[in-house]
Formats: C-alpha cells, structure tokens, sequence
C-alpha cells in the first residue's frame, strides 16, 4: 500500500502548528497504525528530520495512551482504541489526515501529544472511595448484586482516552466523568460519598474548562470501550439527586 | 514544567456551600436542567396552545369564546385577567431562562473548542446545531408572534382587541405570514423533537429500556404540534378558515 | 577474589562474598511476618511528614505504595513517564489476582498457596518471602474490594473465583478479562486521592535517569521532565523503585512500548545487586508476528488452552491451508508428548514444545512462527455458542488484530516474553544492598523464584505496594534519622546531573546513520535467539561476544534528531536501549554462569531424559545477586543460599 499523509505538525504548545504532508510507501495491511507511524518516523529520522510525536503505550487497546484523530474520527473508522486500528481499514492510495485531540482543556505538547491531566484532575476531586490502607473489612462482608456488579464494571471499564472529549462539537467530558461517578456510585462501598463526588467531579469537569452536553452522542460513538450514553443521563440524576440532599 | 496533576487548592463545593440556587445555576448540569424544565414547561403550553388553536375550524364564535375564557381562566378565584398574567409571566420567565442558559452554555461551548478540525465530518453535531438556530428562529418568531396577535403593533390589516378570529384570518392571508409562521413551526417540531427526549436525560428519566418509548414520545409530540399549528395557515390558505 | 578462568574469552565475572537476607527473623514461617513488623522500629506519626520518600512507578506496587505511604502521613514524591499515573502497564493483565481466602472450601489455605508458588517457582525463591504473600494475599482482597474494584460476582452478591494456571484450587478473583486494570485503578484512584489532599507531590511525563547517593545512602534522583526535556534533581529520604521488569530488552514483547530498565539499571550501576537476570517468563499463547513491522506481541489468555488443541502439520514446510490438511497429518504435539497434560502443561514447557516444533520447519503463518490453536473440536463438542460465551472477547481480540475468524479457522499462536522474574535484589524488608534504596513489584526479584505462576504478579505488587514496603520503610527511617539536608548543590548531586547530561549530549552528537529502534530490534533478536526459550552454552557465549560489538557500533552510528530542551521521544528511546545493551549482557552472562535448567531458564545441555528441564540443586540452589563493576567489565557474583525448611525441592514431571 501507498499512502498519503497528511499530519499535524506543532514544534511545541506556544508555537503555530500546521498540517504537512507525507508519502509512506511500502505499508502492509497487517501494520496496526501506529506501526504505520513507525515506518514513517524511521524514515524521518534517517533524513534527518524529526520524527512524529505521538502518544502510544501498550499497543492493545487498555492504557489509553493512543489518542489520534484520524480523518476526522477519534481514533479512526473502527470502535476501538488507535493502537487496535489495522491498515486493512484502509485503502491502496488513501490520503488520511491524522490529527490531534482538539479541545481547551487538553492542550497541544507537541505534535499529535496533548495534555490530558485535566481528567487527573476530575478524578482527584473525587473519583475515589476513601478506604486508607489496612481499614478494609472482610470483602464477603457486604454482598454486591450481581446486576450492581456488572454495572459498575461496565462503567470501570473506561480507560481515560479522552475520545469522548475529542469527538464531542462542545469538547466536553461528561462521558469521562460519568463512567467514574456511576462505577463508585452504585456500589456500597462508595455509597457514603456518594452526593459529594458527583458535584465535586462535577464542579471539577466545569473548571476545567470542558464544555457542556448537548446530548450529540458523539462521545459514546467514539468510546472505544463502549461507555453508553445513558451513563450521562445516569450522572445527571446523580447530580439532581446530590444537589436536593446535601446540606449547604 | 511536568504536567500539574494537582487540583488547585480550593475548597469543594460541598465544603463551600453556596446556595442551592447558586450552585445550580454555576453548574452546567444545573443550567442544562433549567432549560429541561423550562423547555418542559413550554411544550405543555404549546400542547395547550395548539388544543386551542384548533377551535379556529369550528368559527369564530367559539374561537373567540375562547379568546375570552382565557382572560376570565380561573374565575372567578382570580381577578379578572390574573390567571392570563399569571402564564404570561411563567411563559416570559422560562423563555428567557431557557434563552440566557442556551447562550451560556453555546458560548462555553464553543469556548472549549477552540480550534476546529481540519478533516470535518458533515454528520457532527446534527443536534446541537439544529438546537441553537432552531432556538434562534423561535425566539425572533415570539417576539414577532407577540406583536402581531397579541399587541397587534405589527399586524397587517386593522388589529381588532378581542376579535382574534379575525386577526388570525388576516396574518395568514399574506404570504409573509404564512412563511414565517410555517417556517417557525417547522424549527419548532426539531426543536421539541430533540429537545424532550434532551429533557429527559437531563433530568435522569432516560435509560435503556425507556429510551424507545421517550424517542416515540419525542416524534409522536413534534409531529402533532407541528401538524396541529400548521393547519390553522394552511386551512385560512385553502379557505376552510375564511 | 577468585576469577572464574572457564569464561575468560566471552565474559570474566568474579565471585564475591555470599550474600544473605539478614532481615527475616527466625522462627516458624508463618510467625516470621508478625515478628518483624513487631521487631521494626517505628516513625512516630508527628515525625512523618518530616520525611520525604521518592517512589519511582505508578503501576500497582508504585501506585499502592504511593498512597499508602501518604495515608500514613509520610510526604512522598512520585514519578512516572507516562501522561497519568493511571497508564502504568499493570493495567493490562488480564487473568486476575490469586488470594488464599478459600471461598470455595476446596482445599485451599496460606500453606497450600505457599507450597504452590515456591514449588511454581522451581524452587529458586526464598521461602520467608514467599509465605508472607501468600498471607498478604488475603487483605489485598479485602481492600481492592473496599476501594470499589468490580470483581466478578455470583447471583448472591459474593465474590466469583475461578481456577488459573492448572492450579488445583480455585483461587483466582477477577473482573472480566480486565482484572490488572480494574486494579490498577482502585490504586491509582488512592493515589489521587492523596495528591489532592496534597500528601502526594506527582510528576507526570518525568523519567527518572539516576540515582544520587550520599555517604553510602540512596538519597535523591535525578530525573528528566520529558515536556521541556529539563533534567532536575529530587531528594528524599528513601527512593522507592516501582519502575518494573526489563522484558523490553527483547524488543518484542508483550510489555509496553515505552516500559524499560533504566531505573533500576541505573541503581545497578550505582551499588545495588541485580539479581537472577536470566530468570524470564515466556507466555506461550501470544499473537505470532505478522511481519518486520512488528512493535509489540499481544497476549491471549492462557485459559484459551482449556479447551483449543495445538497442533502442527506433520510435514515440513507444509503450507496448505489448515483446512485442507487432513486429520491423519496433523501432529498434536503436546498431547503426543504429554499424554496426561495435553494441552495444559506449565507455560514454560508449552512455549519449549512450540519452538521445538517451528524450528523443525513445522510452523505455520508468515515466517513459520507460529502453531495452530484449533477450536473445531470444542465447538463440534460445546457448541459455538458456548464456545463464544466462554471465549469471545478474546475472539474478537484475535480477529481486530491478524482479520482471521477464530470460528472458521484455527487460531496462530507463539510463544513470547512477558514477564521478568529477576530484578534487583532486596532482602525481606524489600531494601536493596544500597541503604534506603528500596524495590517492589516485578523490579525486585524477590518472590518468584525461577517461574511465576498465573495471577501471582498482581498479587505481589499489590502486597508489596498496600502491605510490606509501607511497614519495612519505617524502620530504616526510624534508624536512619538524616543528619543535613542535601540539595542540588551536593557535589554528588551535581555529579550526577553531570553524567546524565553528557550521556543524553552524547547521544544527540554521533548523528550517525541507525535509528534507536534498529539497534533495538538488533539487541532484541540477538537476546531472544540466544537467551531465549532455550539457551546454550554455546549460543549465550555467542551473544556476549556480539554485545560489546553491538555496544561500540551503537556510540557510533546511532542517529538522534532534536535537541535535549523538547519533548524528544526518540532520544528517550536512545537513553534505553543505552542501558538494555548492558543488561542484556548482564542477562546472558548470568545464564551462561546457571549450568541447569530451572523454572524459565532452560538450558539444553542440561535436561531429563524425556527433555524435561533439569535442576541442579547441589550446585545451584542459590540466587545469583551480580554487583555492578564497570561498563563491559566483569561483574562480581553473590551467592544467596537457598534453603528449604518446608517445601521440598522435588523435580517437575508433566509426561
């Protein structure tokens, strides 16, 4: 396969960036994309040219880490994370615009590398359960339903990729926020902290400057661990629930 | 410089405790809810409205009986007049709530992403943009609806006080009339479409097993209210109002 | 100090004083833990926040650390290079995390899950260690459990396990396929919770390079921002190493891109003892290579060989499609072999058994790398949809990445590299031979002898992490009170950031013509090929001739674009394999010097009649903790005795 790429390219946060193009011959459909990016980066590196920064880590699919827009689609055509993308989803002679992240709260590093620390941030403000080391009681102690079990899972899934931010027209981070706040929440073990996490998530999400819900479905579109939307409409009762019961 | 992962250290919002009030409305969640229950709050107006509206077919006797309950709603409990004044204000209240929170929110919005794409989709954001023109047009259409039924300031023939039947049957003879209030009508079914199944989630009444039954509540309210308006313009068109 | 003359042409060493784990008290194995954390002098608790500690890792044994240590009031500084300390690569383990709570009333116990990972451990791991993990075992449970991990659960509400790795209990908790993350979370979530309280100073995309010693202690490091490519120095206390294993020296693995040894390969060079760095783990139901392109090797679930059978084509170089070989001329090699095990032996030998036949010329999928893991018969029998209940996911895994339909034709798999058993040494208070240099998780070497068994990684870094370190660290600092500050004006300080800075500008000055992952790949290949699933006398005298050769040319030719002030991925890269490339000889020096075959190490000179690794206890029952001399020259050896006062050694017999 030949391909066409066109890339962007940001020396660093302060400076412009710009799209630029690349031919990448000699591409197999076996390559995931990032291995495709790897070809490319080799080359550049022997002409003397610097290399595509990108994020990547574990290459399957579960840290995170990748986070490409790739023709206008987090983390490109298929539902899964950019590391998991084939070259088979594309064709012979295909121009792929490669992209980062766009939003204001995970501003550009370099290149296709943003900063995400802001969903460190969201956690941090209370997507926990306080439970201080050695103070756990027996773990048979408090029976979990199977069906809370499995719902809470379905929402701890989530990896922190930020597709959802990415995909959504407001940059929002409603879909992040709510996969922590209904994974804790419907548990036990999180229910006493149950009202302030979900308003200090969500005062957290709005300082950070992620936009509001329009209820696009865009994020959920993009999630490549299949983060319902429902979750959103789960959190917002959450919120109303928190926002009547706690004492101010 | 590393990446600061740590929050500034202020205080939560439990510790801070601002008013209820406040804190909604500091919110985004809190203003998407304001303008679920004001949105809420005038789809079951605009039920009302149209109910009303229908009466136009059966003459103008009973259309304009009806004009007048309006002003005697609630007699003889209220004033003469306080139960209209008392909706006109609800009415005013949510409309401009539902209005600043829209603006709020479009402009943090917008303020989140603040660089574009390069490779755009055509598909993004059907909802969202539908939402805030279709937003706009409603506005501008109260505001030019009010003039003309209810001050009458703009109508086009000679705007008789308590002869609305007469009113009705004078905007929708000229073709502006007919196109603004189509027009509008036409952004008010989007509107609603979107905008209930939106209230919902919103207020946390969305889930799997209902979502089916909320989208069909959603189509099934846009396409009679939008049907139900319309035929008043159309039915003065072809006649059947004269 | 005697030379070992035999090896002088490829590789001196020298041996040393033996070493010995002063720390574990004496007294029946299962009071020892009780008595130490007894014997151990304490901070008090208004005395804490006095004390900085630096940890080094975000994964589950840095992570639980971590927060831990800031619960109890101690100011900790940690590092990690990815973007959020959410992404360490714990978060991919899949098959879950072993405990000896004995839900299941099926036998298990604390002594049954000892005997199993000593014995797993092919006798090569040290039995006071391994008896307080399996002790710790439990609590790990109940606090993953109050932190809001989503384990598996049954109908009534109660924990689901199931049995992994042929154990005989069913032992293993887990969530989904998705058990290292769901864990790794509920850690790093502690650990938030203690950076925004402030307890807990993070520095995310910051690399550590160096380790600062001052009067014979571990008192800082030196590390490098990797956004504005700022080197910096950071004191404390204690230095915490959580960074890891070294399986990355093999270029393909099914560790992370970026993970690496320069963390504790720079404490190596600065006294500490790396220990047993032969002892890797081979996991044999991996994705084969599609091709050179290749970055990284995924791993499948070993439970898959529960019900796939492995097989080969009789004849060589056969490249039909595996359809259109017949019954008669396919060979089950494992279930030929190991009439009673079958499909199901221990990974090691199951990995041997798939290189054996593909270097036969047997092997199938591009490059005959590859053997098939067929599901017909399980579905003629199961049902498909059984079959896709059961093994779904991993399904869908295998065809997002070769596009074949595991359904319809048989999976291709290989064996690879995923875990590292050796790292630096540690005594039972987890402390290196450097005073206040401290390692937990895969980087020390401690509790897995020769051999990890399956679910057992979790649970060490998790009762290193929550549990041991957090009570052993105390006592050196109650006994080690520091007398000055040190800053960067120390001239060990500075002496440090001066190293640092001219190796990265040294890197950035060759500008030669090979990208930092050519030489990679090259260490990779040579290291796998030799120091691989099987070694040879002959083959690791090979690869420590090629090593220094790969060295020299490296200085020489490696080519770096940038500068060192920017984000600079690729002299990241460079700065690794700086470090794999004397590791690697580290690595095969030490097989080279382990004359038997043991757990991982399976040296072909010495095996049973029936191909079965050998163990040589008279000789070897001992871990081989190597000091750092100088770069290319002999390192020292040390010799920690092993004895066995509960568990046996007994040899390993599947046939």
């Amino acid at each position: 396969m030949k391909l066409t790429l066109r890339v962007w390219r940001q020396q660093n946060a302060d400076s412009p960036g710009a799209m630029a193009t690349y031919q990448v011959d000699d591409v197999s459909q076996d390559m995931s994309f990032l291995e495709m990016l790897d070809v490319l980066n080799e080359e550049l590196i022997l002409k003397g040219e610097e290399p595509v920064a990108f994020d990547h880590d574990c290459r399957e699919g579960i840290c995170g880490a990748c986070s490409l827009v790739i023709n206008g689609d987090a983390h490109g055509p298929e539902r899964t994370t950019t590391c998991q993308l084939h070259m088979r989803s594309f064709q012979d002679g295909d121009t792929i615009d490669i992209e980062p992240w766009r939003a204001a709260a995970f501003p550009v590093i370099k290149d296709l590398v943003v900063d995400r620390s802001a969903f460190d941030r969201v956690i941090q403000a209370g997507g926990y359960i306080t439970a201080p080391t050695g103070s756990a009681p027996e773990a048979h102690a408090t029976p979990v339903p199977k069906a809370d079990a499995d719902y809470a899972f379905e929402h701890a899934e989530c990896i922190g990729c930020g597709a959802c931010v990415a995909a959504c027209p407001n940059g929002a981070a409603m879909l992040f926020t709510s996969a922590k706040v209904n994974h804790l929440n419907v548990l036990p073990q999180g229910s006493p902290e149950r009202e302030t996490r979900v308003l200090d998530m969500v005062s957290q999400m709005d300082a950070e400057g992620f936009g509001g819900c329009t209820l696009t479905g865009e994020c959920a579109t993009a999630c490549p661990k299949g983060i319902p939307l429902f979750s959103i409409t789960a959190m917002n009762k959450e919120w109303l629930r928190a926002s009547r019961k706690v004492k101010r | 410089m590393a990446l600061t992962t740590r929050p500034e250290q202020r205080p939560t919002q439990a510790e801070r405790r601002p008013s209820i009030a406040l804190s909604f409305w500091q919110s985004t969640l809190g203003k998407k809810i304001v303008m679920g229950v004001t949105g809420l709050i005038m789809i079951g107006y605009l039920c009302v409205h149209m109910l009303g509206n229908t009466k136009i077919f059966f003459g103008p006797e009973e259309f304009n009986a009806y004009g007048h309950w309006l002003r005697v709603m609630g007699a003889p409990v209220l004033h003469h007049q306080w139960g209209l004044w008392i909706a006109r204000v609800v009415l005013l209240a949510s409309v401009i709530l539902h209005g600043v929170s829209a603006y709020q929110l479009s402009r943090r919005d917008i303020k989140a992403r603040p660089q574009k794409y390069v490779h755009t989709k055509p598909r993004m954001s059907y909802a969202t943009r539908t939402m805030r023109w279709g937003g706009v047009i409603l506005g501008l259409f109260i505001v030019w609806h009010v003039l003309d039924l209810t001050t009458g300031t703009t109508h086009s023939g000679g705007f008789q006080e308590g002869h609305p039947y007469q009113n009705v049957v004078d905007t929708f003879s000229t073709w502006y009339g007919n196109v603004i209030y189509i027009v509008a009508m036409l952004a008010m079914g989007l509107h609603v479409r979107h905008g209930f199944w939106s209230a919902a989630q919103t207020l946390g009444a969305g889930n799997r097993t209902r979502d089916r039954a909320l989208k069909a509540i959603a189509n099934a309210l846009a396409i009679v209210l939008t049907v139900g308006f319309i035929s008043v313009p159309v039915g003065v068109m072809t006649g059947v109002v004269s | 100090m005697p030379s070992y003359s035999e090896y002088t042409e490829y590789a001196e060493y020298t041996v040393g004083e033996p070493i010995k784990d002063e720390r574990a008290p004496a007294g029946p194995v299962n009071e020892r833990w009780d008595t130490r954390r007894f014997e151990a002098k304490l901070v008090n608790p208004a005395n804490r926040r006095k004390h900085t500690i630096i940890v080094v890792g975000t994964g589950l044994a840095g992570g639980a650390a971590g927060a831990t240590l800031a619960e109890q009031g101690y100011h900790v500084v940690q590092f990690c290079y990815q973007d959020s300390p959410r992404r360490a690569h714990s978060i991919a383990a899949q098959g879950g995390i072993n405990a000896a709570k004995n839900y299941r009333n099926d036998g298990d116990s604390i002594h049954r899950l000892f005997y199993d990972t000593v014995k797993g451990g092919d006798f090569r791991a040290r039995e006071s260690n391994v008896h307080r993990l399996a002790q710790i075992s439990v609590e790990i449970i109940d606090q993953c459990v109050a932190q809001g991990v989503p384990f598996a659960r049954e109908y009534g509400g109660l924990l689901d396990t199931r049995s992994f790795g042929g154990v005989q209990v069913s032992r293993t908790f887990y969530a989904r396929g998705q058990t290292g993350q769901q864990l790794l979370l509920g850690a790093y979530q502690a650990l938030s919770r203690q950076i925004a309280a402030g307890n807990v100073e993070m520095h995310a995309r910051t690399e550590m390079l160096d380790l600062i010693m001052v009067d014979g202690r571990a008192r800082g490091i030196v590390a490098r921002d990797l956004v504005t490519g700022e080197i910096s120095t950071y004191f404390a206390d204690a230095v915490v190493l959580a960074s890891g294993g070294y399986g990355n020296v093999f270029y393909l693995s099914t560790n992370a891109m970026n993970s690496n040894a320069t963390a504790i390969w720079r404490a190596h060079r600065r006294g500490a003892y790396f220990a047993n760095p032969c002892f890797t783990q081979i996991h044999p139901t991996c994705i084969p290579r599609s091709g050179d392109h290749q970055s990284k090797l995924t791993l499948m679930s070993e439970s898959l060989r529960n019900d796939g059978r492995i097989w080969v084509p009789k004849a060589k170089g056969d490249t039909r499609p595996a359809a259109e070989i017949p019954e008669e001329e396919r060979d089950y090699y494992l279930e030929r072999i190991y009439p009673s095990f079958g499909n199901l032996v221990p990974r090691d030998i199951a990995s041997r058994a798939a290189k054996n036949v593909c270097d036969e010329g047997r092997g199938v999928g591009p490059g005959g790398q590859g053997v098939y893991l067929d599901f017909a018969d399980a579905i003629a029998r199961m049902g498909r949809k059984a079959v896709e209940e059961k093994y779904g996911n991993l399904f869908d895994m295998y065809e997002r990445i070769t596009a074949e339909n595991p359904y319809e034709v048989p999976m291709r798999i290989y064996p690879a590299i995923h875990y590292t058993m050796g790292g630096l040494w540690v005594d039972y208070d987890l402390q290196t031979t450097v005073p206040g240099l401290f390692a937990i998780g895969e980087a020390n070497f401690s509790d897995h002898g020769a051999n990890r068994l399956g679910a057992s990684a979790l649970m060490q870094g998790l009762a290193d992490g929550y549990f041991v370190l957090p009570s052993t660290i105390n006592d050196y600092l109650a006994r080690n009170p520091h007398k000055d500050e040190v800053d960067a004006s120390h001239p060990a300080a500075v002496e440090a950031v001066r190293e640092t800075e001219d190796r990265l500008t040294r890197l950035l000055a060759v500008d030669g013509d090979r990208t930092p992952d050519s030489f990679h790949r090259e260490i990779g290949e040579l290291v796998w090929e030799f120091c691989g699933m099987a070694r040879t006398d002959e083959g690791l005298r090979k690869a420590l001739d090629r090593l220094p050769q790969i060295r020299e040319e490296f200085w020489r030719r490696i080519k770096v674009p940038g500068t060192g002030e920017e984000f600079n991925q690729s002299l990241e890269k460079a700065n690794r394999i700086v470090d794999y490339l004397e590791l690697a000889e580290l690595m095969c020096l030490d097989a080279l010097h382990r004359a038997e075959s043991c757990g991982g190490h399976f040296r072909e000179e010495s095996q049973t009649p029936d191909g079965e690794a050998a163990r040589e206890d008279e000789e070897f029952s001992y871990a081989a903790a190597w000091e750092f001399t100088d770069t290319g020259a002999a390192p020292v050896l040390h010799k920690e005795q092993l004895t066995f006062e509960y568990v046996h050694p007994t040899q390993r017999s599947y046939a």
